[in-house]
């Protein structure tokens, strides 16, 4: 087994994800396939291969500092699902 | 006790910067607006929207790594710090992880509770803020995104400094130099300005580090001073009644003067750091970083050891002056015009803070400006007016913003140098003060003082007191 | 002749001649949606009274001649672009009700170019698919034979453009979402280079793989459609400053003399026959065009679909982030705290492919994993990359099969997603070395299902990749079969 249900736990609680016990142990097995699958790339020697981050070799995207008009509350909030005044509502975080 | 034991402190301070835009968005990075007005899709985080860096974020990275003798990187990547957070609109947080913009740093600090020493900046990297959380009345916690993406540059110190007292004069002159680049307001209440210290303890002679705890919440020096002394005698106490420090963030209660343990309130971090796809790699050439150089201002250190060497002015007026930029903006600019750095200073450090501390306004819209203050200068020293009316003549020219030239001449302030004019007044003083005279006479010369004094008072302070004195000696030589 | 058998050129030259009117063309498209897409579920969301008004702007253009190749042109959208005012589900619960408040760039381009947007199209949810299967709009039907998918997770885009219910659509394409399903539905489908278009606005699956580009009947209405989209954009760090090339004045220069490469890996045991002979007949047609068909070699291909899975689904793991029930979109609340909103709203608006690939992609990137898992990968991505440069040393092209079979049955893979990743063996590898790419149809197989022929270009070589894409379309006669619906 590359990964046991606990560790499929841990990431879960990462990615903020709830799983029942079924979907944890059917998530389980379909990514200890996919992470036995993966490992064919072990055969493959990269000790001093730079890793590739962008395909297409470039650098330096800038912008300049000037401001560009905002949006405004009104349109920030039109897809929140709670919103109180011109705030975002979450539940209470407790600090 | 205590002295069996060294503190350790690592210092991470987060530079919001003065840029007129966000870090990777067009929004304005205003202070104070109403909640939200200051968003577009990129800073909410709003599916499809993508960063784009701003110029200037870099320039001011580079000048504070330049400023704080760091190795600028000619190769550096953002990367994603991902978790979860309300006021982290993207569930992630660009930065900085490997490979950051300024490397292997330094600062000399000095003060009187400590020898001189070097701090080790081990570097510094840009990354965007996070929004604003509120915990009002309402059930829930509120969030404004005005300052999600706002830019910052976070500042590692190594773990070099060894009281409180180090610490707040590394923290004074970073902060010093940022203010002075222009690259941050340094408001440490409005949070411009944000410390997180990194304290340990351990046996005096013991190589190793001891655990540390980070403390936050640190809003104000004063604040810094406190939680670094209380975190250490809590530590010192623990370990010596034979507990363990853990790593943890604490954090400082100002009203309390202590450290609280955020313990349990923390998830499990592993931020699975990785280079942000959506922005490319940022390349700095020699001459970018050259051309940054050449444009950096004169630094307060640079400033004071000039003033000392260069013009010739004590330790305590070359720090006064350089502390502050305006303030040696202001000196040099009267320096250019009245080549006379003493007077020039002893007039900045007394009159013109003076004054403008009074009418609180900035040195920058000081009324009386350096050219102005230079013609009240050269008219004291061509001997037009005593120093005493020079004060008389700069408040006037600070209500009306008139010349020194003009402020004497309306108000009839020239100083009498004439000795015709002069000789009548001695001669009265001289008949109206018969007793003194004798005394004078008779060995107790100090009464030279009274005989000047009233002279002055009788000529309203005009009178040229040089002369006098010379005019008094003479005549009163002769009454032998 | 009615939107379903034209064009976008035709129907410009009509609309320009004003032998019909935009109000007209978009009154045909909406009606052959309407008899159609209740087989199909090709369109998501629909944008009839809007598109009118475009339509009738578009006129106004027309009549003062003023109008350009796209002015009153219907065309659909895959429902990943951001739509000002239209909602934008990307195929996901989670964002069932979310409607944006800004335009993706290639979508403000087509308007200004006088377009009509008929509608948004059904996708595998969040671009995670390969069979349209995994949409929250449920799933989309092959034209050609509706037990079968037609490919994914631009699905809907080919469906709509091989049914006639518009004249061309944009999709997007990661590891394969614009070819496979342009192959699968018998029309032409382009991945750009990366970076030729922006990515602004369009919701993001694997940021340096994601490519939009145009599904199109044929290859003159692919270039047409790839200019109007391609080009610079300072809001995407990634687009890349450079002119674009005029594609259709160098698209009848032909391959005469050209050499066209044939990676050995390629052409594997797994590929079906059909497909096989299907490919090999393209193969015949361009020597008999001039072509020099060359054997080449791309060794690191096998390697491919595992380096795209660990790269793609770990930048996915952060891409999804921030749909978290705060600022947009389907939220999802108890009696809990934060975390718990978090859990609920996301396990309960996230369908399983996406969880799955998020789950991956979390793990690959977790303290502990990720020099072996995502590090790993993105040097072999270096080496996948290298071998294409080395093999465009050689040659100008690639030829290959698009997808090892015809379009499978819905259902077939649904139990088992690596045998579904390993369909798109031959579409990855263009995604992960960053170059263009594009499918044309090129046969049948018995049961009557379009086969597509893949041509890879050399970075920034669309416009040679076109020519040769519109010699093979001149020398047959593929992409003018229709379903018949």
């Amino acid at each position: 087994m590359k990964i046991t249900e606990k560790d499929v736990a841990y990431v879960a609680g990462l990615a903020r994800l709830a799983l029942s016990p079924d979907e944890l142990t059917d998530l389980t097995g379909k990514m200890d396939a996919m992470l036995g699958y993966v490992d064919k790339l072990n055969q493959l020697n990269t000790d001093g291969i730079v890793p590739t981050a962008h395909a297409v070799p470039m650098a330096n995207a800038f912008r300049d500092d000037q401001v560009v008009a905002s949006i405004g509350a009104a349109a920030a909030l039109a897809n929140a699902p709670l919103g109180v005044e011109d705030y975002f509502q979450v539940p209470r975080v407790i600090e | 006790m205590k002295t069996r034991y060294e503190t350790v402190i690592g210092l991470e301070v987060h530079v919001q910067l003065t840029t007129a835009t966000k870090i990777f968005c067009g929004c304005s990075t205003a202070f104070g607006q109403s909640p939200n007005s200051q968003t577009c899709p990129v800073c909410l985080g709003l599916p499809g929207a993508l960063p784009v860096l701003n110029r200037e974020v870099v320039n001011a990275a580079i000048k504070t790594g330049l400023a704080t003798n760091c190795r600028i990187a000619p190769y550096s990547i953002f990367a994603r710090k991902n978790y979860f957070y309300p006021d982290l609109p993207k569930g992630y947080q660009i930065s900085q992880f490997e490979l950051p913009i300024c490397e292997h740093g330094w600062l000399d600090i000095s003060g009187e509770e400590f020898d001189p020493k070097r701090v080790g900046i081990t570097r510094i990297h840009m990354e965007e803020d996070a929004g604003k959380l509120l915990h009002g009345a309402s059930a829930g916690s509120l969030v404004d995104l005005n300052r999600a993406c706002t830019p910052l540059l976070e500042v590692v110190s190594e773990p070099d400094m060894r009281s409180a007292a180090e610490a707040i004069a590394y923290l004074k002159q970073l902060h010093q130099i940022v203010v002075y680049l222009g690259v941050c307001d340094g408001n440490l209440e409005e949070g411009s300005f944000r410390c997180d210290a990194n304290v340990s303890v351990r046996p005096v002679g013991q190589v190793e580090l001891g655990t540390r705890a980070e403390l936050k919440n640190l809003n104000s020096f004063r604040f810094i001073k406190q939680a670094i002394d209380f975190e250490v005698e809590r530590q010192i106490e623990l370990i010596e009644e034979g507990g363990k420090v853990v790593q943890e963030t604490r954090l400082f209660d100002p009203d309390a003067g202590v450290t609280r343990s955020m313990r349990g309130k923390e998830q499990a971090h592993d931020y699975r750091y990785f280079p942000d796809p959506d922005l490319l790699p940022l390349e700095v050439s020699q001459d970018w970083i050259d051309e940054v150089r050449a444009a950096l201002p004169e630094l307060p250190g640079q400033k004071r050891q000039r003033y000392e060497e260069d013009l010739g002015l004590p330790a305590y007026d070359a720090a006064v002056l350089a502390a502050e930029r305006p303030v040696a903006e202001y000196f040099e600019a009267l320096v250019a015009q009245h080549n006379h750095p003493k007077l020039c200073s002893n007039w900045v450090m007394g009159e013109v803070l003076a004054a403008v501390k009074e009418h609180d306004v900035t040195i920058a819209s000081c009324p009386v400006t350096p050219a102005l203050l230079a013609g009240i200068l050269k008219r004291i020293e061509d001997n037009t007016i005593s120093g005493k009316i020079a004060k008389t003549v700069f408040s006037a020219i600070w209500q009306s913003g008139k010349s020194a030239d003009e402020v004497i001449a309306e108000k009839g302030l020239k100083q009498v140098s004439d000795s015709g004019a002069l000789d009548a007044l001695i001669d009265e003083v001289i008949a109206a003060n018969p007793t003194e005279v004798t005394e004078y006479l008779g060995g107790k010369e100090k009464l030279m003082g009274f005989f000047v004094g009233q002279v002055m008072k009788a000529s309203k302070g005009k009178a040229n007191p040089g002369l006098v004195n010379k005019l008094l000696k003479e005549r009163l030589q002769q009454k032998t | 002749m009615s939107v379903p058998q034209l064009t976008i050129s035709d129907l410009a030259k009509q609309l320009q001649e004003q032998k019909t009117t935009a109000m007209a063309v978009t009154r045909q498209s909406i009606e052959r949606i309407n008899s159609t897409d209740g087989q199909l579920n090709a369109f998501v969301t629909r944008c009839d009274d809007a598109a009118f008004k475009e339509a009738a702007a578009a006129d106004v253009q027309l009549r003062a001649g003023s109008a350009g190749p796209l002015t009153g042109i219907p065309l659909g959208l895959k429902d990943i672009f951001s739509t000002k005012g239209v909602r934008t589900t990307c195929g996901s619960k989670i964002l069932d009700n979310y409607v944006p408040v800004y335009d993706a760039t290639v979508v403000e381009r087509l308007r200004k170019q006088g377009a009509v947007i008929i509608g948004k199209l059904n996708m595998d949810e969040f671009a995670m698919g390969s069979s349209n299967e995994t949409s929250s709009a449920g799933v989309c039907r092959n034209p050609w034979d509706r037990n079968h998918v037609p490919g994914g997770s631009s699905g809907g885009s080919a469906v709509a453009v091989a049914a006639g219910q518009v004249a061309a659509a944009l999709g997007t394409d990661t590891g394969g979402s614009i070819r496979q399903p342009a192959a699968h539905c018998g029309v032409v489908g382009l991945k750009p280079t990366y970076g030729r278009v922006s990515r602004y606005g369009v919701i993001a699956y694997a940021s340096s793989l994601d490519q939009v580009g145009p599904i199109t009947r044929n290859v003159e209405d692919c270039a047409l459609l790839l200019a109007a989209i391609a080009g610079y954009d300072p809001r995407d760090s990634t687009s890349v400053d450079r002119p674009v090339p005029d594609y259709q004045a160098s698209l009848n220069e032909g391959v005469a003399g050209k050499k066209i490469g044939l990676p050995r890996e390629y052409f594997i045991d797994g590929l079906d026959p059909e497909v096989k002979r299907a490919v090999d007949a393209a193969m015949e047609v361009y020597r008999g065009l001039g072509a020099e068909l060359v054997p080449v070699s791309l060794p690191h291909t096998d390697y491919s679909v595992a380096c795209y899975y660990l790269i793609a689904t770990a930048e996915a793991s952060s891409n999804l982030a921030r749909y978290d029930g705060v600022r947009f979109g389907v939220r999802h609340a108890g009696a809990g705290g934060l975390i718990d909103m978090y859990q609920q709203t996301r396990s309960a608006g996230f369908g399983d492919e996406v969880k799955r690939r998020i789950m991956l992609g979390t793990y690959a990137l977790s303290s502990g994993y990720y020099d072996a898992y995502y590090l790993k990968a993105q040097k072999v991505r270096t080496l996948i990359r290298q071998d294409f440069t080395r093999v465009f040393a050689q040659v100008d092209l690639l030829l290959t099969p698009v997808a090892p079979t015809a379009a499978f049955k819905i259902g077939e893979k649904t139990d088992d997603p690596l045998q579904m990743y390993l369909s798109d063996i031959f579409t990855i590898p263009a995604n992960l070395a960053g170059t263009c790419a594009m499918s044309i149809p090129c046969g049948f197989d018995a049961a009557g299902l379009p086969i597509g022929l893949q041509l890879i270009g050399k970075p920034f070589g669309e416009g040679e990749m076109l020519q040769a894409a519109r010699a093979f379309e001149q020398a047959t006669d593929w992409h003018t079969r229709q379903p018949s619906l």
